[in-house]
């Protein structure tokens, strides 16, 4: 079928416009998903990659409204739903290059749960995490991200709970690839999508993305004085667990990079029925339910 | 004895003694033999200690239900005797472990039946088989006491252990021929029961989920994705055992919110796909039925109602999600929503769901309940070539697409469907999206965009309401009393309807498969005719009747409801009918 052959990897030479809509991004004046927006479409021309060769999934949130202005395919999920979309998409039709793209709300609050299955399937997508310790397209409330004591519409005597730390978790539910980035640090947040798109697995990146409208604590300058490259750190082995969990507790800095990376067989490599070909190219003429039908006699 | 052309059957014992197994075995070893055959299991949500059922009813001619009395009954604990002798006829027998009530008579219990005593322990003990094996013994002696074939008995259990290795077989059957010998010598005096011979065709044994996955599986379902809820259970696992052998991929996901969402997302791909669960399931899909019509992904979910609200019962049965399924989710957008009468009808109408939805890009729900999706029925065959698979506006090809303008996924057009491009094809690049959106899939919240695209999605209905089918109607056209009913409720009121037509009066039956679209002007046709009218249905709020007359305005005046999560017998029903 034509269909498949198109889809097998061509070596586009694109520019990052190439990927952009005829729509113009809608986000406030500084917002931190300029700068995720910009570093995943450098990454896309950097892989070579094709705007058809790509669906992004996208959650509900300002983040979310990223759908109306980067051009692959585009599903915009329900808000919480976007790595089972995903998950779907890509079992369908595993030569697609299959992204989720969510809010920190989207990611880990509503879809928390998916996020913890998604983290132990080491399916062959990426995550990427828009993490603004904040509600923002709702207006500015809590997220699961924020700090303990953090006041906002929703808690306006401060956040009671502690937050929930994106990359430990991924790395306790097994995801294969866990990173951190800062779209405040763009060409360093391009070079992790670019090492999470070539990762055979599950990749997650959480992105830390100043709110400027609704957090004024986890702010450009706040980041700015905190984080660090964990590659400048020669000693630092993104191969070893126990390193990376530990290395995911540190508060007192922000360290950035690749915590863990390992090889792992994929869950579409272990099915059998789709090894020769994805679902989407297979022939619905051939089926022939006769001798199952037998066993009913 | 004269020979009897019908016969019923029931065993009973405590849950996790292989009852189910073993009436299955029973029940085939008739449809084998082109017997018509239905069966019915009871059995709550334990694993152990609760008291299962298993009843099986086997005639040389058509039958749809069971009937409330039985011919023969295994018991295998004191349960069975207490519940269900009075359901015994006279001169049938009860057959009871004598190992398990040692030195006791119930004779003087019911003094028209024939209690026969059989030493299940000692009898297996002699075999050398082990004791769990016992229930091949209560075989061995139905068929006996029926005159029948035991080498038909021994070929099921052969093949039904043929994955377990010689040596369990061996122990199965050695069991059953132990029971048939013990009542041919013990009860030489006693008179059997005579079936008559049957000379059709061997049939299928199919329940409701049996319908489905078979029917699915010819559509060309790619994708299947579950949460484990019974009456469902039975379609993941078919599923998942064919996964290989026809290239199909099936997720046992994290909870149903994933189910949904992950079947949109391979549609959205490209492949036809399905869910499938029961009603506290279906509740947590909500959202995600209104996200597939929103993007107008194809989705086709089986409902296997089971009476709720909550957990309610969770292996009994009950028609209470229709209405719920009609309306369910938030806005407002168009679906279809139907309702299989038996394991035939469920086999060509998932088929045909699938068709629907992809044709018109829409989300398809057919219901059934734990009596369709669990019960056997026999059937002489299903054609795999009856429904041929269309799959309406998708585009496969880039050819396909016109390159001088751009592709728009929602494009506007007389029907309502624009073309949809599977992934991966350059020209075909657009986004699904859940917020309301313009032509190419963009966000869009103008006020004159919001009419347009609500117009657009609704008027597929002018199409849809072309291929609703008409409610069949099963009797005479002209009669003094109309049963109106739907889904599985067709089973036992059919059986009915064998005795219901007297000189005093006439009965025909309207059966409805379809629920959305409504079929207003064929059932107003028939409603011209009729004098007299019942809804028959298996819920307390007669949710058809409310149905009718929301879609209609008309009235029905008479019901006949139950809800105690057992499905009607035809008995009831003819009582029932006597007063309306
Ligand atoms: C089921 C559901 N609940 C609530 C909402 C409303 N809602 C939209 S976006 C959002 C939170 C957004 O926060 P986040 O996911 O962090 O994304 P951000 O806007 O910060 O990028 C909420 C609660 C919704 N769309 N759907
Ligand atoms: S509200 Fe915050 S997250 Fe949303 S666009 Fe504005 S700055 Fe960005
Ligand atoms: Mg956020």
């Amino acid at each position: 079928m034509i269909s498949e052959a198109n889809n097998r990897k061509r070596n586009y030479n694109l520019k990052p416009a190439d990927f952009n809509t005829k729509k113009r991004p809608t986000w406030c004046v500084g917002c931190g998903n300029y700068g995720i927006w910009n570093s995943i479409k450098k990454a896309f021309v950097e892989l070579k990659l094709s705007p058809h060769e790509i669906l992004i999934v996208f959650g509900i949130g300002c983040s979310g409204n990223g759908n109306n202005f980067i051009k692959t395919y585009a599903y915009h999920a329900l808000h919480g739903m976007a790595l089972p979309v995903a998950t779907g998409a890509h079992l369908a039709n595993h030569l697609l290059k299959v992204i989720a793209m969510t809010g920190d709300g989207d990611g880990v609050g509503i879809g928390g749960n998916h996020f913890i299955h998604t983290c132990r399937r080491n399916l062959d997508i990426t995550h990427i995490m828009h993490d603004n310790r904040i509600y923002g397209l709702t207006t500015g409330q809590t997220s699961p991200t924020s700090n303990t004591k953090f006041k906002t519409k929703s808690t306006p005597f401060g956040v009671m709970e502690q937050p929930i730390n994106p990359v430990a978790l991924a790395l306790i539910c097994g995801a294969t690839f866990v990173a951190r980035g800062y779209s405040g640090e763009p060409e360093h947040l391009k070079n992790i999508f670019i090492k999470a798109l070539a990762h055979k697995g599950f990749s997650f990146i959480d992105v830390l993305q100043p709110c400027v409208t609704f957090n004024k604590i986890d702010t450009y300058d706040y980041y700015k004085k905190l984080i660090y490259k964990l590659e400048d750190s020669s000693e630092y082995n993104s191969g070893d667990f126990s390193k990376a969990l530990q290395k995911s507790q540190e508060m007192e800095r922000i360290p950035l990079g690749i915590f863990y990376q390992i090889k792992k067989r994929t869950y579409h490599d272990g099915l059998e029925q789709i090894k020769d070909k994805p679902l989407v190219y297979q022939d619905l003429s051939s089926i022939n339910i006769e001798s199952l039908m037998k066993s009913f006699y | 004895m004269a020979e009897i052309k019908a016969f019923s059957w029931k065993v009973g014992g405590p849950a996790g003694f292989g009852i189910m197994s073993t009436g299955l075995i029973f029940a085939r070893i008739f449809s084998r033999k082109g017997y018509n055959v239905v069966d019915d299991k009871e059995y709550p949500s334990l694993i152990q200690g609760g008291h299962n059922v298993y009843s099986v009813r086997v005639s040389t001619e058509k039958i749809f239900s069971l009937l409330a009395s039985v011919n023969i009954l295994i018991a295998l604990d004191e349960m069975t005797i207490d519940l269900h002798m009075n359901e015994v006829k006279k001169n049938g027998f009860i057959v009871y472990d004598s190992g398990i009530f040692i030195g006791r008579d119930f004779n003087y219990k019911k003094p028209d039946v024939n209690f026969l005593p059989v030493p299940f322990d000692r009898l297996i003990e002699k075999t050398g088989a082990p004791k769990i094996v016992k229930n091949n013994v209560a075989l061995g002696v139905s068929v006996a006491l029926l005159n029948y074939d035991f080498n038909m008995l021994k070929e099921v259990i052969t093949e039904n252990f043929k994955d377990k290795g010689q040596k369990i077989i061996d122990f199965n059957v050695s069991a059953a021929k132990a029971g048939f010998d013990f009542i041919m010598k013990e009860f030489t005096g006693i008179p059997k029961i005579h079936i008559k011979k049957n000379y059709s065709k061997k049939k299928l044994l199919l329940t409701g989920n049996d319908g489905i996955f078979l029917g699915a599986l010819n559509a060309g379902c790619k994708f299947y994705a579950a949460y484990p809820m019974t009456p469902s259970s039975s379609i993941l696992h078919s599923f998942a055992a064919a996964e290989r052998d026809f290239n199909i991929v099936t997720k046992h996901a994290e909870s149903e919110i994933a189910v949904i969402n992950m079947a949109v997302g391979a549609s959205f791909a490209g492949v036809r796909s399905m869910v499938a669960t029961s009603g506290g399931g279906f509740a947590l899909m909500n959202e995600g039925l209104a996200g597939a019509a929103m993007t107008e992904t194809p989705i086709v979910i089986i409902l296997c109602q089971r009476p709720a609200p909550a957990t309610g019962l969770p292996t009994w049965t009950e028609q209470g999600d229709m209405l719920y399924a009609v309306h369910a989710s938030h806005g407002e957008f168009p679906r279809v929503v139907m309702a299989p009468g038996d394991p035939e009808e469920s086999f060509y109408m998932v088929q045909i769901a699938f068709n629907l939805a992809e044709k018109y890009q829409i989300p398809v729900i057919v219901m059934l309940d734990k009596f369709l999706s669990e019960n056997n029925f026999t059937c002489t065959g299903l054609t795999r070539y009856k429904i041929k698979i269309n799959r309406g506006k998708l585009i496969f090809a880039e050819e396909d697409i016109d390159n001088n303008e751009d592709y728009l996924r929602y494009k506007i057009t007389d029907d309502g469907i624009s073309p949809r491009a599977i992934t991966g094809l350059r020209n075909g690049v657009h986004i699904a999206n859940t917020d309301e959106h313009d032509e190419y899939g963009f966000s869009e919240e103008s006020a004159e965009n919001r009419k347009k695209m609500m117009d657009k999605r609704f008027i597929k209905l002018n199409a849809i309401n072309k291929e609703i089918i008409s409610p069949d109607l099963y009797g005479p056209k002209n009669a003094d009393t109309t049963i109106i009913s739907w889904g599985s409720c067709k089973m036992p009121i059919l059986e009915a309807m064998k005795y219901l037509n007297t000189d005093k009066r006439i009965f025909n039956f309207i059966h409805f498969k379809y629920l959305v679209p409504f079929p207003v002007k064929a059932f107003k046709k028939f409603m011209k005719n009729v004098t007299r009218s019942a809804v028959i249905e298996n819920n307390k709020t007669s949710q058809l009747s409310r149905l009718i007359m929301e879609n209609t305005g008309i009235k029905i005046n008479k019901q006949l409801l139950k809800y105690n999560g057992r499905q009607f017998l035809p008995e009831e029903i003819i009582k029932g009918l006597e007063k309306i």
